[in-house]
């Protein structure tokens, strides 16, 4: 089924095993090739809702990727639409090398051999990697395993990335080269960050999140513009604090 | 943070490390198999045992004072396990004590009982090291895999190593914070601190197992490890096992 809607979210909401709340009432719709950012404080519900998007996380309604909707029944399809690159590299690398983990995607799709081969050439090639097959990935630098992490899922060739704070304990010559990295990626992109650099570089469109609902949703030009909106939501210093 | 790796040396390019994991790993059980049913008292045997341990270490081109230095570790084990066989084995007493009132009797059969165990477990301690110092761990886990070890081992196993140091920088991490706050605990508290940090660090193991199976299911996981053969018997493989068995069977033949 062709659509233009890369994501369409409507009326999700999500509780904890622990009874908290997660996300209350999300409506989302993210047309294919944006990129949108989802800024907001701790605990605002961006990674929750990340993990919407490929159903790990199954909330009150159903989401529908490519206008598929995510259930037992299209998990495996949805999980190669969607590449989900988590916060810490450490958790996304969990394989003995490089190679192995770039590969454990395809292998698990069941391409053949060499298929498998080609894709985690090809993936390690777009992330700058080439050469870095046999390492370890827990001798690499934070950097470089931020790098292979998001090679992981490009192996998967997937039309939507979602990213949960990619720049974060990145220096920042690590953080603008995967910035440049990343703009070169012709996918749709759902970045969770609290790196507002990032935001105006990548994104034409942000999400403001706070205590699991959206609260602001625009350009990304006039959301970061007003100050007075990033304030209420802990993303720009105290009023008081800042002498205004 | 550094950290001294279990295969150290397996980068080497040898005879032994170009051999398939599933050899070196097939060939190992027989050898330990052979050293453990080897009779007590044969001591032609363990010579021969030994003879193909050196040999086996220059062929590997393992240098020969680290192998020697990691086959220390296991002494402090197995001497805990036997020291007091030589005491209370019943047989010809070589020396006995008084010590007040308590009499202590050492006897020849349990001293022979004492240098078998350390001579066996030496042996033993030494193919293990060389089979793990000449084979990367991915490697070994591919043969483990291949020769159908079940998989749960082989998984745990493959996140065991993957995930040991990163453990152990977390508790060094916690351990630093930890003594950069503690002035003048007395031994106590320092229990109790150290207790909270085992905690905590399962807890956050706990957790991270959580995000590790998250972005394992987000890769098409589904409970079935599909591994690439990479893996391809070669001619010296077949040299190597037969020439091992028949150092094995050899003096099996010659002593008992």
């Amino acid at each position: 089924m062709l659509t233009d809607k890369a994501v369409e979210i409507s009326g999700l909401s999500y509780v904890y095993p622990d009874g908290q709340c997660g996300l209350k009432d999300i409506d989302l719709t993210i047309s294919c090739g944006e990129s949108v950012a989802l800024i907001g404080p701790n605990g605002a519900g961006k990674s929750t809702l990340l993990l919407h998007l490929n159903g790990i996380l199954r909330g009150s309604t159903a989401v529908k990727v490519q206008g598929l909707p995510v259930d037992d029944k299209n998990i495996r399809e949805i999980r190669k639409k969607v590449g989900m690159v988590f916060q810490d590299p450490e958790d996304q690398l969990f394989s003995l090398n490089v190679y192995e983990d770039v590969a454990f995607g395809p292998v698990n799709m069941g391409f053949p051999a060499e298929e498998v081969d080609t894709r985690v050439k090809r993936a390690l090639q777009k992330v700058g990697m080439r050469g870095y097959e046999k390492r370890s990935s827990h001798h690499l630098s934070i950097g470089e395993k931020k790098r292979i992490a998001i090679a992981t899922v490009l192996s998967l060739d997937p039309g939507i990335l979602a990213l949960d704070e990619p720049t974060s304990s990145l220096d920042p010559r690590g953080k603008w080269a995967l910035i440049d990295l990343l703009q070169k990626l012709p996918v749709t992109m759902i970045v969770a960050s609290h790196d507002l650099d990032l935001v105006r570089c990548l994104c034409g469109r942000t999400v403001i999140m706070d205590s699991g609902r959206i609260v602001a949703d625009g350009g990304t030009g006039i959301i970061l513009g007003d100050e007075p909106l990033l304030r209420a939501h802990g993303l720009a210093r105290d009023a008081t604090a800042a002498g205004i | 943070m550094k950290h001294s790796f279990i295969d150290e040396y397996s980068g080497l390019d040898s005879f032994v490390h170009g051999l398939d994991p599933r050899t070196k790993l097939l060939c190992s059980l027989a050898f330990i198999l052979a050293v453990v049913l080897t009779p007590v008292g044969t001591w032609q045997v363990y010579a021969v045992y030994l003879l193909i341990m050196a040999g086996m270490i220059w062929l590997s081109r393992l240098p020969l004072k680290y192998v020697l230095k990691r086959s220390l570790v296991i002494f402090p084990f197995v001497i805990m396990v036997v020291v007091f066989v030589p005491f209370f084995k019943q047989g010809q007493v070589v020396a006995s004590y008084d010590i007040g009132t308590w009499h202590v009797t050492i006897t020849y059969e349990g001293l022979q009982v004492l240098v078998n165990v350390v001579v066996k477990s030496w042996l033993c301690i030494l193919c293990l090291i060389v089979l793990s110092s000449s084979t990367k761990f991915d490697q070994l886990l591919h043969g483990m895999y291949r020769l159908r070890v079940p998989q749960v081992f082989v998984q745990i196993t493959s996140f065991m190593y993957r995930y040991m140091f990163v453990l152990a920088d977390q508790a060094m991490r916690m351990q630093m914070a930890r003594d950069s706050r503690n002035y003048g605990l007395n031994r106590g508290n320092i229990f109790k601190t150290m207790g909270n940090i085992i905690g905590m660090l399962f807890i956050r193991s706990y957790e991270r197992a959580e995000r590790i199976y998250a972005a394992m299911l987000s890769r098409g996981y589904s409970g079935e490890v599909v591994v690439v053969n990479q893996l391809r018997f070669r001619l010296p493989d077949a040299y190597f096992a037969s020439a091992l068995f028949l150092l094995l069977v050899c003096p099996a033949i010659l002593w008992w």
